[in-house]
């Protein structure tokens, strides 16, 4: 196969030889038509071989090597700048839920605050309202023990004037009679006329 | 053309062996010689682009990022989610033909996508690897897609062969497009590039002409530019096309 086809090239190449030959031989022939559809001429089918082989390499050089080290620093980059915005994105999320926490606290704080203020001043009120109440029921215990007093005062004072009256009338009696009267009967004398008369 | 100089235009396109007998034995003429050129650049661009593979780019490397993530759009876009497999190929094959078609537009260099042999082989593996990738994938199905769906029974005799020759035309549209386009291009510029040299025979009336051609040629420069990554971009959309209608189910 590789003899046949070497022969073959050798003698496409003896005929553009001799083509050429008879080109230079015969100017003005040459230039009749396009270069490029002179398929005689060996270089040009030549190109296509040869197209074929480089195109091959560069495929081969681009898919294998270059393309994919593109393919991977472009990764590389989109990883990056993600990996980036993931971790400003959860620190943002942290930074929020730390405002939303500190807001939390506030809030909390000034409802135990509120209700720290409500309970000291319901105590002070119930403190204050007792207080009054202890006061009032002192002042009426105080009140009542005085009035108390004073009855037994006026009890004392009332059985202490019919003493002083039994005292006077028998002094009177005795003064204005001479005779010491019985003591017995001014007392009863006396007793008879403190209940007739009011004081 | 004019006078006793004869201008060939088509002369730029012809091909002469490399390293003389070694050449001639291997057919390898200057043509090969830029595809290497133009394969080395291309891969050198990217190896010392990527090298720092830094997670903030320096211009290099986000050039040739940019490279690779056009290409990679186009392919994942065009072709859907199986466009990651085709996608080495559709970036050789659109780098191959940038670089090819700008190489050609440094002087004394040489236009290989200039070459219909080059087009028709890169238009046949294209269409090759399509029809490889439909039966694959579509299996026998595959050529119902040559019966519009929806057509009316009557028409078939008609719609089938319409359907076919498209098929098949699609190699010769692609790589005459790209032929074209950039033999066209050198033309022009050899033709312009003559007025040049014709008028300077002219004393100093011609020299002072001669801005105009000139003027033309650097306008023509720009609108090559313009060609030559459009055609590049053309022959990979369309090899993405094709591959869509491959894999799609």
């Amino acid at each position: 196969m590789g003899v046949i086809k070497k022969m073959l090239r050798a003698g496409l190449l003896a005929t553009v030889s001799g083509v050429s030959l008879l080109a230079v031989s015969a100017p003005g022939a040459y230039a009749t038509g396009m270069p490029q559809l002179d398929f005689a001429n060996p270089l040009v089918t030549g190109q296509v071989m040869w197209g074929a082989v480089i195109f091959f390499v560069f495929y081969m050089v681009l898919s294998k090597a270059m393309l994919p080290g593109i393919t991977r620093v472009l990764q590389d980059r989109s990883k990056r700048i993600s990996g980036d915005l993931e971790i400003a994105r959860a620190a943002k999320q942290d930074a929020d839920k730390a405002v939303a926490e500190l807001q939390q606290a506030r809030k909390d704080a000034m409802a135990e605050a509120q209700a720290h203020l409500d309970q000291v001043l319901a105590e002070e009120h119930k403190a204050a309202e007792q207080q009054m109440q202890e006061i009032n029921a002192r002042v009426t215990a105080e009140i009542a023990d005085a009035e108390k007093r004073v009855a037994e005062e006026k009890t004392r004072a009332l059985s202490a004037l019919k003493e002083i009256a039994g005292d006077t009338t028998q002094a009177l009696v005795q003064r204005l009679t001479g005779i010491v009267p019985d003591a017995q009967l001014v007392a009863q004398k006396v007793e008879s006329a403190s209940a007739h008369s009011t004081i | 053309m004019a006078g006793g100089s004869s201008i060939n235009v088509l002369e730029q396109f012809e091909l002469h062996p490399v390293l003389g007998g070694l050449g001639e034995a291997l057919r390898f003429s200057q043509s090969p010689l830029y595809m290497i050129v133009a394969v080395c650049l291309v891969l050198a661009f990217l190896y010392f682009g990527m090298r720092p593979a830094a997670v903030v780019p320096g211009r290099l490397q986000a050039a040739a990022e940019v490279c690779y993530e056009f290409i990679h759009n186009m392919a994942v876009d065009t072709i859907g989610p199986e466009g990651t497999a085709f996608f080495p190929f559709i970036f050789t094959l659109f780098f191959f033909i940038l670089a090819g078609n700008y190489i050609g537009l440094l002087p004394f260099s040489f236009t290989f996508t200039s070459h219909i042999a080059v087009t028709f082989a890169l238009a046949m593996m294209v269409f090759v690897l399509t029809v490889i990738v439909s039966l694959k994938v579509q299996g026998l199905r595959f050529f119902a897609h040559f019966m519009p769906e929806g057509a009316s029974p009557f028409l078939a005799p008609l719609l089938i062969p319409i359907e076919i020759l498209s098929f098949l035309s699609r190699p010769v549209s692609l790589s005459i497009r790209l032929f074209a386009n950039m033999v066209a291009g050198h033309v022009m510029f050899d033709i312009f590039a003559s007025f040049v040299i014709m008028l300077a025979g002219f004393g100093v009336v011609g020299d002072v002409f001669a801005v105009g051609p000139i003027a033309i040629n650097v306008a023509l420069m720009a609108l090559e530019l313009l060609v030559g990554v459009l055609q590049a971009y053309v022959f990979a959309i369309l090899t993405c096309i094709y591959l869509r209608e491959a894999v799609a189910h």
